[in-house]
């Protein structure tokens, strides 16, 4: 009964976050989408160090090299701590068919901290330790590697910070126009408000792929990766922001007629103030799950993109450049291992789309 | 019913001029002028063209004229049916878009169809069953539907069906029929290719579909009258077909609005992934080589079906929901 009371006391007695977060744990979908994707996120931000080659070293020996094989027996059966053989290519002159054989007379264990590629961490300072990796001249290719030679591991990691970055960004972008663009338009009212209204409906009936088809590929061919990059994401966001201010719209018509706006109002406020400091905080948490669930959309869009040849541009290294080598059907049936940057993608909207339902479901009021 | 429509219509009309000034914008947003293009591809192929004929081509399009000239006298043949000129093929743009265009509506038609066929007796059922293992996997099956974009299930789909099957999915048309005209044979042809495309991009949209007509029949399905109904005596299969179902359907058609952009726009990627003779693969292309007469009126075209797509969804909407109707005919 005492341990009952005190379980009712601390429910009574838990800030609101807390109780988003108790009735989100229960959320198992919810909860494994998180844990991925926090995954993912520390291993873009620490991919230098997390991927065993540098994404652009090539091995002009090892084209198309399929995953390598990790093994704990050796020929004779006895088991050792994982291990890979070196492999060597070889072709046959008559079909000019690649294929790699495997030099069994040497293992090489696979050894955490190793040195390797020389990488700048976040242009901080200088280092070659890798988390994991073989010593030479064996290689691990965990995902095999691509028409040049590049480890499709570590390029997928590097994607992955990429992709994810843009998703960041451009819904940092169209958070900022959906809350002004939606609070001006809910607030305000008036004619502001049609003409907003007018506008989303306008960019809601384009067919968003040939737009941002067409916007995208009116960027001049020679400009830097850089510029491509923010101007894609800048793309991206001049869509995406119209879900974010109908929300918030909605949301501000409901809760202006309210008796604190009115109170504000009597003490002095300014309208911004009350948008800002009485009104937004008091559905944050709508903004979230929106913005949760328009990351997804964001990161389809670059791939989508850069999957077409008009979005981000080689150098520049994104889960979309990464699909681009797998487009030939030819290509995939000889080196089915190119298609593994689609389970990024797909894991990554997945686990966005199950962290926005869980939020939506922790932090709605009226669910139970 | 009448004056709803006509309100609906005159809504349209600044939202089209709104399409019109966007494409326009994307027409004129690479440097130079489409001319400029012609010019380097002739000299590229070694051919020269002088600064006379250059004038009377610029003259001829218009080209000399201001800028908002230029956006009138384009709207202006648009109407008309005039879309300008290609000149990567060299031919009219209108020759080069017809049956691409109709293609896609054929496509996005078929897509809509299906994807309510398939998710109105899965969204039903799961509903009336609801947590019985059936209903977990074919949430499980949604749910990976709805991340798995269109272009790459093409992409899986077309990988999986080569390495596999040995077959190519690819194109809507057997290659004997590719150049051949229009025939019964040519359609069939077209019919046997037609379902792969629609089941690309038809399964996010059916996942979505399911997971709406679950949601809202759960929540009728919790209704008094529902109760009410099953008191009487009436059977199952007729309480739930009669009156749940009908007010759960409600906001699909009103979905229509939002789910044609998104056809379109998957259908288009899907196409380049598949090389399917729809607007996508040539949009690209002609984005590709600063074709823009012919980017601009792709662009324009999907966009005025959008929009007339969403028309149409929203005069359903008021036939099947009184409401509307009546809340149009109040504020008319």
């Amino acid at each position: 009964m005492n341990e009952e009371q005190q379980r009712l006391e601390k429910y009574l007695n838990a800030s609101t976050r807390q109780l988003v977060w108790w009735r989100y744990k229960k959320h198992t979908l919810a909860m494994v989408g998180l844990a991925f994707v926090v995954g993912l996120y520390l291993a873009a931000l620490f991919c230098e160090v997390l991927a065993p080659y540098d994404k652009d070293s090539r091995f002009f020996d090892s084209v198309y090299s399929p995953p390598s094989q990790v093994r704990i027996f050796d020929k004779d059966g006895a088991i050792h701590r994982p291990f890979v053989y070196e492999t060597i290519l070889d072709i046959d002159m008559e079909t000019q068919k690649m294929s790699y054989q495997e030099n069994t007379d040497t293992m090489y264990p696979i050894k955490f901290f190793v040195r390797g590629d020389h990488y700048e961490f976040w242009g901080l300072w200088r280092s070659d330790v890798h988390l994991f990796g073989v010593d030479k001249p064996a290689r691990l290719f965990v995902f095999g590697t691509d028409r040049m030679g590049r480890d499709l591991f570590s390029r997928c990691f590097y994607g992955s910070r990429i992709s994810l970055s843009i998703g960041m960004l451009g819904v940092f972008m169209s958070l900022i126009l959906g809350v002004t663009l939606g609070g001006v338009s809910g607030y305000m009212g008036g004619w502001a408000d049609s003409v907003i209204q007018r506008v989303i409906e306008v960019i809601r009936c384009f067919p968003s792929i040939p737009l941002w088809m067409g916007l995208s590929a009116s960027m001049p061919p020679h400009w830097p990766g850089l510029k491509v990059y923010f101007v894609i994401t800048i793309i991206l966001s001049l869509i995406g922001w119209t879900d974010l201010a109908r929300m918030v719209r909605g949301k501000l018509i409901a809760l202006r007629e309210e008796e604190f706006v009115l109170a504000a109002r009597f003490a002095g406020a300014g309208h911004l103030r009350i948008i800002f400091r009485h009104l937004l905080p008091s559905f944050t948490s709508h903004i979230i799950v929106t913005v949760t669930l328009a990351i997804p959309g964001m990161v389809l869009g670059e791939t989508a993109l850069s999957f077409l040849g008009i979005g981000l541009r080689p150098p520049v290294t994104s889960l979309g450049v990464l699909l681009k080598e797998a487009q030939n059907v030819t290509t995939i049936a000889l080196y089915p291992w190119l298609l593994i940057p689609v389970l990024f993608v797909i894991g990554i909207v997945l686990s966005f789309n199950f962290v926005g339902d869980g939020l939506r479901d922790a932090v709605d009021p009226y669910s139970r | 019913m009448l004056a709803y429509i006509i309100r609906r219509m005159l809504i349209m009309i600044p939202t089209l001029i709104a399409i019109s000034i966007i494409s326009f914008t994307i027409i004129q947003l690479p440097p130079g002028d489409f001319l400029t293009t012609y010019v380097a591809q002739l000299s590229a192929s070694g051919e020269g063209i002088d600064q006379a004929e250059l004038d009377a081509l610029r003259h001829r399009f218009g080209l000399d004229q201001p800028i908002y000239v230029q956006y009138f006298q384009w709207v202006w043949n648009f109407v008309r049916g005039d879309f300008g000129h290609s000149f990567e093929w060299n031919k009219p743009v209108r020759s080069l878009i017809g049956e691409r265009i109709a293609l896609t509506i054929l496509i996005s038609t078929c897509t809509l169809l299906f994807t309510w066929i398939v998710s109105l007796p899965i969204g039903i059922y799961s509903a009336v069953r609801q947590y019985s293992w059936m209903d977990y996997f074919l949430t499980f099956f949604g749910f990976i539907g709805l991340a798995t974009p269109n272009f790459l299930f093409a992409l899986i789909l077309l990988w999986f069906s080569y390495a596999y099957l040995g077959m190519s999915i690819g194109g809507l048309f057997s290659p004997q029929f590719i150049e051949a005209p229009w025939s019964f044979a040519k359609f069939i042809d077209l019919l046997k290719h037609l379902w792969i495309p629609v089941l690309i991009v038809g399964t996010g949209h059916t996942a979505k579909f399911i997971r709406i007509i679950r949601g809202n029949l759960l929540d009728e399905l919790k209704k008094p009258y529902v109760t009410t109904a099953r008191a009487k005596g009436l059977s199952e299969t007729k309480l739930i077909l009669k009156y749940p179902v009908r007010v759960a359907i409600n906001p699909l058609v009103s979905t229509i609005g939002w789910t044609l952009p998104e056809l379109i726009s998957g259908i288009a990627i899907t196409a380049v992934v598949l090389n399917l003779p729809t607007s996508g693969p040539l949009l690209l292309s002609a984005l590709m080589s600063q074709d823009m007469h012919l980017a601009g009126s792709f662009i324009m075209i999907l966009s005025i079906l959008t929009v007339i797509g969403t028309l149409i969804s929203d005069i359903l909407l008021a036939w099947v929901d009184p409401r509307i109707r009546f809340g149009a005919r109040e504020s008319a």
